[in-house]
């Protein structure tokens, strides 16, 4: 092998021959075709998550009754069943809680309650998570060492956990005010504080890789200071993964939320969520109300099974390696 | 010629997948005899490894023989039940993969790969397969045998970790081995070791050798035979000595072109202009007809047969016989002298290389 | 691999300083401890007084000490709400919730590792498409959901098994088992499903996943080249390289196994520490919280270091490293 050196005959074409515009569309088409069965799932919960978002933000408008509203509840009607079950009355199509709240009304403004909950809450995650991990990925060193340590043990704890502990001590910090005033900040900043880690991580993980490209070398020779590296330069570059986190940890949120309120440090029965209704319905499964806990319960299921379905989709997309 | 080891006649793999199906392998024929090393060259994706999956039988779905037949010494294996192919794979005919670092179990020692698979294949005991292994680690050059065989894959160098590849491939003295690749992911002053390795144990023993590689060095020293492949057809087979030197097929001599040599030592390496078609485009005819610079009206519609020179005389073919075969309508045209014509190919690839 | 061990220990014990800086701050974050204790008419200089018995005027960092010396010795104080030592109440109540977790881990460890493979291997197959659906459900329910529907379904629809509680315990010594009478067997099948479930559904896909990108690599392919039997690639080489990844996920889940026993502890009103701390939280009764968050630690702490060791067991390549180190 001393006098012939190899060389791999020609090189992998950079762009393979133009196809035919018509044939590259039907390529596309013939994808999308065989994938149906995948992306009818995708559809449908698609259309599930928008109608049921659409239905929670205006509540105000389908719903027939404010449940939120003393003057409008009335503790005679509490109690009936669904509209078709037997006993059951025109004016409640999924019949009455314990005092007298239209069920579809109360899910509605719950689901409203539920949603902008969640989504505040992954708001702050999101920023805190990608504030933190812009620093320590592109700082590095000691701050790197110190935020991811503090990830680390936050880690060690599940988010249910840690709101519950914060939830404890905001709740102690505002003793003076009542449940219906702090409930709303507790959750919010519970579930900010938990959830931040995961996107910490990422952005962190990236920014460590983009920070040693030569737009950043180039913007630092510029002497653009670092805070504008990292927001300009770096932030636009390593955000795209956030997206699908994003999805998939709303229906977390949801999720703590819902636990939360279930577990009756979450919102007050003034103001259900729909972890609150459930919380109320449990206690009269014994005595047969079943309707009270079924709806609600099936609501929270349908759209986290749906919105986690948008995730898994979103994240295959994202990645067509994961296939 | 006595019976060869292998012989793969007219062999065809389909690919079904949605948006079609891709045949991978197009009436692909040839013969390997006993003790014959028979290089397979061709760029990524003509369809080397796959004719090396498919005679052992590994083709995975979506992947499937479509037709052809794969014959060890004379008896039809392509059809053969799971169970009995696999009593075939490891046993009559051994595999070595490309690359050695992955190529091997990392939480099993190096031993326990050996004895599992020796005792497969032989009815042997636990201390007498372990004592075959360590003759064959000796046998493959590894130090210290009797202490390395309970070590770890990952406490073996690439190059050492691809002569145990070769230990467990040949641990039940196979018939034929099949190589794709097996120097490629190792480095250049290792690749030589491996090789001179493959062929003498291989010549020892009379095993014959499937060599799939797209270094042509490795074909000029190694190989008895070479077989060029093209777009998952078989475009020129015969000696080695033959096809480098006096290729016919202008693909293959566009490709021999590309060897430098000392003579014609250059800086740049040369190209043949274009690129092999994709699966899902392969043109009507001769699939190098794109690229050919001697295209006639029958290169586009009709598909050139595998055939050796006198066999185009008397209209007979048995394609893969021991001669140099090679599909080409150029050499069924009248009145040219494609041989000539194809050799100039040649000199003028090797001189463009060097001029530049 | 001993170097490793001190290592992983010094950390672990890093690990529990910061999480017992956490469970001190609570106590200094929410006011006066005093004021727990005593009545509002109680006169100032006795406040005081108690202040000075409690070692409340010391500098922080000595009752950080006194509290960290305090705790290795699962001394945590007296509970605000039940006026009586947390180690005593927890104590008490750390049987039930360890054997619920236990249950739970093995069903999820016994289910889930062979429902994983099975979908590895047959993919496209219609159990796996039941399997698979399974999961998804499983993933995105939440436990208390699941909680409520079982018990929906089979205590006050079937009436087969109870709806709350822990049945009838036998005390061993200090513990207390429910697992020797068959009401405290039954009323475990519920609380563990429930618990179990989730995880159950998480391990299979996590083997699913692992087994899928075992099979086609290189190894794999080089085994059925050799010839060996299905079952000696896929259950000897596939699974054991599977198990590696899932051995420390499975050690990471501990954790969120024991903060969803909470939730669980709390629709079956089964009687362990989960619900004591929900207790706790609802009334800010700051030692116990305090207390159940170091002792969870302790316990993920513990694991961890168990499955850092297993894992140094299954993989000669981290064993390597390890000694090196």
């Amino acid at each position: 092998m001393a006098d012939i050196m190899t060389t791999p005959p020609a090189p992998e074409p950079a762009a393979a021959k133009p196809s035919p515009p018509g044939r590259y569309a039907r390529f596309r088409d013939s994808d999308l075709l065989a994938s149906f069965l995948s992306s009818k799932l995708t559809m449908v919960s698609a259309f599930i998550s928008v109608a049921m978002i659409l239905g929670a933000l205006l509540a105000t408008w389908i719903a027939p009754t404010n449940p939120f509203d003393p003057a409008s509840v009335d503790l005679m009607n509490s109690l009936y069943p669904p509209r078709w079950v037997e006993g059951g009355d025109t004016r409640f199509l999924l019949g009455t809680d314990n005092q007298g709240r239209d069920l579809w009304s109360a899910i509605l403004y719950g689901m409203r309650v539920s949603l902008i909950i969640g989504i505040v809450g992954v708001i702050i995650a999101a920023t805190l998570g990608i504030g933190l991990g812009l620093l320590a990925g592109y700082l590095g060193g000691r701050v790197d060492a110190l935020i991811m340590r503090v990830a680390d043990i936050q880690l060690t704890f599940p988010a249910i956990l840690i709101a519950l502990v914060i939830d404890g001590v905001v709740r102690s910090v505002f003793q003076g005010l009542g449940r219906e005033q702090t409930a709303f900040s507790v959750l919010v900043i519970s579930i900010g504080l938990s959830f931040w880690v995961q996107y910490a991580r990422t952005i962190r993980g990236s920014t460590m890789v983009e920070k040693n490209k030569d737009y950043v070398h180039a913007a630092r020779l510029m002497g653009v200071p670092a805070w504008l590296i990292m927001i300009r330069h770096v932030l636009p570059n390593v955000i795209g993964p956030v997206l699908v986190i994003l999805t998939i940890n709303l229906a977390l949120a949801i999720i703590t939320e819902a636990t939360l309120s279930f577990l009756g440090v979450g919102l007050p029965p003034t103001q259900p969520s729909l972890g609150t209704l459930i919380r109320i319905g449990n206690d009269f499964l014994f005595s047969g109300e079943w309707w009270i806990v079924a709806f609600p319960g099936l609501t929270l299921a349908i759209f986290v099974l749906a919105v986690n379905l948008l995730g898994d989709w979103l994240r295959d997309a994202l990645n067509p390696k994961l296939r | 010629m006595t019976e060869p080891v292998l012989s793969v006649r007219d062999l065809c793999v389909e690919f079904v997948t949605r948006r079609g199906v891709l045949r991978a392998l197009d009436r692909v024929s040839f013969d390997i005899g006993k003790g014959e090393v028979l290089g397979v060259v061709g760029e990524s994706g003509a369809g080397k490894s796959v004719t090396g999956s498919a005679v052992i039988g590994l083709i995975e779905p979506p992947g499937r023989i479509a037709s052809g037949e794969v014959l060890l010494k004379g008896e039809r294996i392509d059809n053969l039940s799971p169970e009995r192919l696999r009593h075939i794979r490891g046993k009559r005919i051994g595999m070595v993969f490309q690359d050695p670092l992955t190529s091997l179990n990392p939480l099993y020692r190096v031993g326990e790969q050996l004895v599992q698979t020796i005792r497969t294949h032989l009815p042997l005991n636990a201390a007498q397969a372990r004592e075959r292994a360590i003759e064959l680690l000796a046998e493959v050059g590894i130090p210290a045998p009797e202490r390395r065989i309970d070590g770890y894959p990952h406490e073996f160098s690439g190059g050492m970790r691809q002569r145990v590849v070769l230990a467990l491939a040949l641990c039940a003295e196979p018939e034929l081995v099949i190589a794709d690749e097996p120097t490629t992911a190792l480095d250049v002053s290792v690749q030589a070791q491996i090789i001179t390795l493959l062929k003498r144990i291989c010549r020892e023993r009379g095993t014959a050798v499937m060599l799939i590689t797209h270094d042509m060095g490795v074909i000029a020293e190694t190989a008895d035979r070479v077989a060029v492949m093209y777009a998952g057809r078989v475009a020129e087979i015969g000696p080695v000595r033959d096809v480098v030197s006096r290729p016919f097929h202008p693909y293959a001599a566009g490709l021999m072109g590309s060897i430098p040599t000392l003579e014609t030592a250059s800086e740049r390496l040369v190209q043949i202009p274009g690129s092999m078609p994709r699966l899902n485009a392969i043109p009507v005819g001769c699939a190098f007809n794109p690229r050919c610079p001697h295209t006639y009206a029958r290169c586009v519609v009709e598909r050139p047969e595998l055939l050796g020179r006198g066999e185009r005389a008397s209209g007979s073919h048995d394609g893969a016989g021991a001669g140099h075969a090679v599909a080409c309508h150029l050499y069924d045209e009248p009145g040219v002298d494609a041989e000539a014509l194809v050799q100039r190919d040649k000199v003028a690839a090797a001189a463009t290389g060097s001029a530049a | 691999m001993l170097a490793f061990i001190l290592r992983r220990l010094f950390q672990s014990a890093l690990v529990l300083l910061c999480v017992g800086v956490i469970a001190f701050a609570l106590f200094r974050l929410v006011g006066d401890p005093v004021n727990q204790i005593v009545s509002i008419d109680t006169p100032f200089e006795q406040r005081q007084q108690i202040r000075k018995d409690l070692g409340l005027d010391d500098p922080s960092i000595v009752q950080f000490g006194r509290y960290l010396v305090k705790a290795a010795r699962f001394d945590f104080g007296i509970s605000y709400q039940f006026r009586q030592p947390v180690s005593t109440l927890i104590g008490e109540r750390m049987p039930a919730t360890l054997e619920l977790t236990f249950m739970a881990a093995l069903l999820s460890l016994v289910v889930g590792i062979p429902m994983g493979v099975y979908t590895a291997l047959r993919r496209g197959s219609f159990l796996s498409g039941v399997f698979m659906s399974v999961s998804l459900i499983g993933v995105s329910l939440p436990t208390f959901l699941i909680a409520i529907l079982l018990r929906w379904i089979f205590s006050v629809h079937l009436g087969w098994l109870p709806s709350f509680g822990r049945g009838q315990v036998v005390n061993l010594g200090w513990w207390s088992t429910g697992l020797l009478t068959v009401s405290g067997i039954k009323a475990l099948i519920l609380p563990a499903i429930t618990l179990g479930l989730f995880q159950m559904t998480l391990i299979m896909r996590l083997v699913r996943a692992e087994m899928l990108e075992v099979l086609r690599t290189d190894y794999i392919k080089f085994a059925r080249a050799r010839g060996l039997s299905d079952r000696a690639i896929h259950f000897g080489h596939a699974l054991k390289n599977t198990l590696v990844p899932v051995i420390t996920i499975a050690g990471l889940q501990l954790g969120s196994i024991i903060a969803f026993a909470l939730i669980t502890e709390y629709v079956f009103q089964w009687p362990g520490m989960g619900a004591l701390f929900l207790g706790a939280v609802q009334n800010v009764d700051i030692p116990v919280m305090a207390a159940y968050l170091l002792l969870v630690s302790f316990i993920f702490v513990v694991v961890n270091l168990v499955v850092d060791i297993l894992y140094a067991v299954v993989d000669p390549r981290l064993r390597a490293n390890m000694q090196a180190a």
